[in-house]
């Protein structure tokens, strides 16, 4: 993009290179570790989560308080707030199937690749097959209720 | 001297092999969506790269509101790959690879690719980055795929499905 920043790029890079290494660091690039959390052996995942929302929800909310728009952006600094609706819901249990039975959500999958594990590559093929299924349901149901004439 | 070992055994129960590693890890992966967010104003999370990466490849309409972010997230999460390789050389030493059946992660992977975009966000965007905006959306999200992943787990467990 011509218009983006040119310290835009190198930043994200930067900003998923320390994302990464923490996700490396904490073990949640390892599914058993997940596995372990969920089946109660060991409740350090709590910590992971609870410690990365502390320090974004600090951000979050000092940031406006200082300045009003990202230097490298413009963008307005503000929450990460998205409507509720029963998507979130349905959506979340959809994913807390796929998380319960593979140990396995996307930074972390990102993540396991870089800590040499391809076979994980096999949930990578998996979340990007549910999201192409995913997508296709989404753009028939838009075009369907964009429709003049509908069936029912 | 029993009082004292008591809260210890329990913590050694709780945590087996302590909290340091998900501390440290979790403040890092924290300190990553600060680092963007302070220069972008971007709250990154990692699922859209799924949908924003097949807007390259694929025409199905749901896709192209992607388009103008496909390739920062691209950046990104080559960002978080190389940032666990270095974490892999530094502290791991050698390639570790993963003991859960494939058939589990491709399944697995299916259904959280479905459930993550209908959902709106994953444990990075909800869990991370909602719960860190005090968003209800998000916590109500993460409450509800912590209680499945829960069930689900145990249940894998319960039929003997190992690893």
């Amino acid at each position: 993009m011509s218009g983006r920043h040119p310290l835009f790029m190198p930043l994200i890079f930067v900003g998923g290179l320390i994302f990464g290494f923490g996700l490396g660091f904490s073990h949640m690039a390892r599914p058993e570790v997940v596995l372990d959390f969920l089946q109660f052996t060991d409740f350090g995942l709590l910590f992971v989560m609870f410690g990365a929302a502390i320090v974004t929800g600090i951000a979050f909310t000092v940031m406006p308080m200082v300045t009003d728009r990202a230097p490298l952006t413009g963008r307005t600094y503000g929450r990460r707030l998205k409507s509720f609706d029963r998507n979130v819901l349905i959506g979340g249990a959809v994913f807390g199937v796929g998380w319960g039975l593979s140990g396995i959500c996307p930074g972390a999958a990102y993540a396991s690749l870089g800590i040499g594990n391809v076979t994980i590559l096999w949930a990578i093929a998996g979340m990007f097959a549910g999201a192409y299924l995913q997508g296709v349901w989404r753009s028939r149901a838009a075009a369907s209720e964009s429709a003049p004439a509908r069936a029912d | 001297m029993f009082a004292e070992l008591i809260p210890l055994s329990l913590a050694d129960q709780l945590f087996p092999h302590g909290i340091e590693r998900y501390a440290v890890g979790g403040l890092l992966v924290g300190l990553g969506a600060v680092v963007i967010y302070l220069g972008t104003g971007i709250h990154a999370g990692a699922s859209t790269f799924l949908e924003s990466t097949l807007s390259y490849v694929s025409d199905q309409s749901r896709f192209q509101q992607y388009r103008a972010s496909r390739d920062w997230r691209v950046v990104f999460t080559i960002g978080i790959i190389l940032g666990a390789a270095v974490y892999a050389v530094l502290w791991q030493g050698e390639a570790w690879t993963t003991d859960v059946q494939p058939w589990r992660l491709l399944v697995g992977g299916l259904f959280v690719g479905i459930g993550t975009r209908i959902g709106k966000g994953c444990t990075s965007g909800h869990g991370v980055c909602g719960v860190g905006s005090a968003s209800k959306t998000s916590i109500a999200g993460v409450m509800t795929f912590l209680l499945v992943a829960i069930v689900t787990a145990q249940l894998v467990q319960a039929v003997g499905v190992t690893p």
